[in-house]
């Protein structure tokens, strides 16, 4: 009862924190949210975030608590001591090796790094004190890994060093503005190399203006390097960072038409009468977002349409316009009827089989935002401004596609739910799903993770939330762990079909358990939405099965935890011959299950097997 | 805005962020007579003050305030009358 109540409670708080909160209304915001608890409700998940600082950031807590609650996300924040964060990593006793961090952000004052580096530097000189900042950087990062398994995210520098020679500057290698300005850039360099995130403060800073960042009266009193009307931007900054690690940022811009992606109404002005592309401001204003959606695809965004209007005129614009820059193959799902936009959303989030959780909805009509808002408040919706000038920096300044990783697969993803249309179409031509799913001619490439998938593998388990039975994340680091660990199962799967390679679609991390040495467990199941109903599940089961039969294994053990949106695999272990544990689950709603390897009966399926 | 109406507002927002609705400030209120209002919280007041009152102290001024009835004053003496 208690706990429903502050289920109720927190579904409240979590309402609020999607307003625009001032200084204090944050701060109260922060304090009635409360301690984290350890078992997180149902819809909401805990983050245990450390900050290792050198400079004041208290006072940052609640904005962050707030932009994470904001994402569902209950982020326990521990601070330690003030400049103390070598000491609070490197010794096991203090309190920061009791909390167990899962993320490690180091938030650091670019002053230590630079202090000691005369003005008459060589190059070659501040490039050496440089690199021993950033070396002793990398030993952080590696200890805070090693110690913790947890993942790295790093802030970059606030450049507030002041001008001593004015432009000049830059071309003084010991000058502290450049000095900062090269302290960031091998920092990027040794992040990307160490697969370490960031929290990019220093490019916010540009876009915003230091001033908007940075107060001197603020660092002077209390030592506070990020002023505190920057909290807000701060604490949102990261949560993006640590909800895309996790899984949950938009996968789906869903794109309105007249007067968004054209100026104009094409059923009323016709092909001729709207406006786009070069020539006039507004024709290109709506060009850009065109151009802005294409290269969010290329990096893996699915696009969809969403319109008031007749499907052929809409299509025809597509097909048919020079000037348009967005093409019908760059759609993943069009909708274009007289029906009511809610509908028609839900419509898109099945059809291409995503949660419409993860849509964003963009449209020029303050009326049709308002109906979405209201009936779909899991959908986000930016605050279009008037100034069609305007749509891509307030599309690109609200963040939904944070990504923690770019991979070919991201880049091709465009071309497999395009190819998805085509199965589609083939579906429908086919006499029965038999036919269908032997038509698709599939074959499976599969083996054990391999070092250049990694970041494909973690990103697939970060980011998958319905064929997810134990909904376990796994950073890059742990993942690289289970490959290293003695006993431990991994497996890879990628689907070939007659209409494309659907890339690195499912992954299988089996654990040896210590106190059954015959038993294997299913850590970590996940695979692509994009595969449902393909029967990779049954094949997977039958490789993952023969991998097993060989290291000696008699039996798996697999968990599934409901949540919200796992719904679909409920019955995946029954249906793949597992049978009920007697012994009780290890927690309330979990269901757990065996597999006898010797009574195992293969799965017949439709696919292939391909060498990788 | 007279001195009352500006101290009533101090007083709503230091209940606010401190959440003790049972602040009383005074003119003479000092801040080691408010419980919790340490260094930190005492930065946050400034901070909340001044987006408040739409303006900005000076380093020295923030330092030299005895008590509340000194910020009162040079809120008086420099904010914006509306």
């Amino acid at each position: 009862m208690a706990q429903e109540a502050s289920a109720d409670r927190l579904e409240k708080l979590a309402a609020l924190a999607q307003h625009r909160l001032g200084f204090l209304e944050t701060i109260q915001l922060d304090r009635a949210l409360g301690p984290a608890c350890a078992e997180s409700p149902q819809g909401f998940s805990s983050v245990r975030l450390a900050i290792l600082a050198s400079t004041t950031v208290d006072h940052l807590v609640p904005a962050i608590r707030v932009s994470g609650l904001r994402r569902r996300l209950l982020i326990d924040v521990h601070i330690g001591p003030y400049g103390q964060y070598r000491q609070q990593l490197l010794d096991a006793e203090s309190p920061l090796h009791r909390l167990r961090p899962q993320i490690v952000l180091l938030s650091l004052t670019a002053r230590e790094a630079i202090a000691a580096v005369p003005l008459t530097a060589t190059a070659a000189e501040a490039d050496a004190a440089i690199g021993r900042s950033i070396d002793e950087l990398r030993m952080l990062w590696r200890k805070a890994r090693e110690t913790f398994h947890a993942t790295v995210i790093q802030q970059t520098f606030l450049n507030i060093a002041e001008p001593l020679f004015g432009s000049y500057d830059r071309l003084v290698a010991g000058a502290p503005v450049q000095l900062i300005a090269r302290l960031n850039e091998r920092l990027l360099q040794a992040a990307a190399e160490d697969d370490v995130l960031l929290l990019d403060i220093a490019r916010a800073s540009e876009r915003d203006g230091l001033d908007a960042w940075f107060d001197v009266t603020r660092w002077l009193q209390g030592k506070l390097e990020i002023a505190p009307q920057a909290a807000p931007v701060y604490g949102d900054l990261l949560a993006r960072v640590i909800a895309a690690q996790r899984g949950l940022s938009k996968k789906c811009l869903v794109l309105d038409l007249d007067n968004t992606l054209w100026g104009g109404v094409i059923g009323d002005d016709g092909p001729d009468g709207i406006i786009l592309g070069e020539g006039t401001g507004t024709g290109e204003a709506h060009l850009a977002l065109q151009r802005y959606a294409k290269q969010l695809r290329e990096r893996g965004v699915i696009l969809a349409i969403c319109s008031k209007n007749d499907l052929a005129v809409a299509e025809a614009v597509f097909r048919d316009h020079p000037e348009m820059l967005l093409r019908l193959t760059d759609i993943a799902a069009f909708v274009a009827n007289w029906e009511d936009k809610a509908a028609n959303l839900r419509r898109i989030a099945e059809q291409l089989n995503i949660g419409i959780e993860s849509l964003v909805f963009v449209d020029d009509n303050p009326a049709e935002r308002a109906r979405i808002r209201e009936s779909l408040p899991m959908v986000a919706v930016p605050e279009l401004p008037a100034d069609a000038a305007q749509y891509v920096r307030c599309l690109a300044d609200a963040g939904y596609f944070e990504s923690v990783a770019f991979t070919a697969d991201d880049s091709r993803r465009g071309e497999q739910y395009a190819a998805n249309a085509s199965r589609e179409g083939f579906l429908e031509s086919s006499q029965s799903m038999d036919d269908f799913l032997r038509g698709l001619e599939m074959s499976v490439a599969f083996g054990p993770f391999h070092t250049v998938d990694l970041a494909r593998v973690a990103q697939l388990i970060g980011k998958t939330n319905q064929f997810n039975p134990t909904t376990r994340r796994h950073s890059l680091e742990d993942v690289a762990r289970f490959v290293a660990t003695d006993g431990c199962l991994t497996l890879q799967f990628r689907l070939v079909d007659r209409f494309g390679d659907n890339g690195l679609v499912s992954v299988m991390i089996l654990r040896p358990d210590p106190q059954a040495p015959d038993l294997i467990e299913i850590d970590t199941w996940v695979m692509s939405c994009r595969v449902f109903g393909r029967q990779l599940e049954r094949e997977a089961m039958n490789i993952a099965v023969e991998a097993a039969r060989r290291t000696g294994v008699r039996a798996f053990r697999a968990d599934y935890i409901p949540t919200s949106k796992n719904g679909v695999v409920s019955e995946l272990y029954s249906a793949l011959g597992f049978t009920p544990a007697q012994e009780a689950p290890p927690h309330d709603g979990t269901t757990r299950w065996y597999l006898e390897l010797s009574d195992y009966v293969p799965c017949s399926t439709h696919i292939a097997r391909r060498p990788q | 805005m007279t001195d009352q109406d500006i101290l009533n507002r101090l007083t709503r927002i230091l209940r606010e962020l401190l959440s003790d609705d049972s602040i009383v400030l005074t003119m003479e209120t000092k801040r080691d007579q408010v419980a919790n209002w340490d260094s930190f919280a005492y930065i946050s007041f400034i901070v909340a003050v001044e987006i408040e009152f739409g303006m900005k102290f000076g380093v020295a001024e923030v330092e030299s305030f005895q008590n509340v009835g000194a910020i009162v004053r040079r809120i008086s003496a420099i904010s914006p009358t509306r």
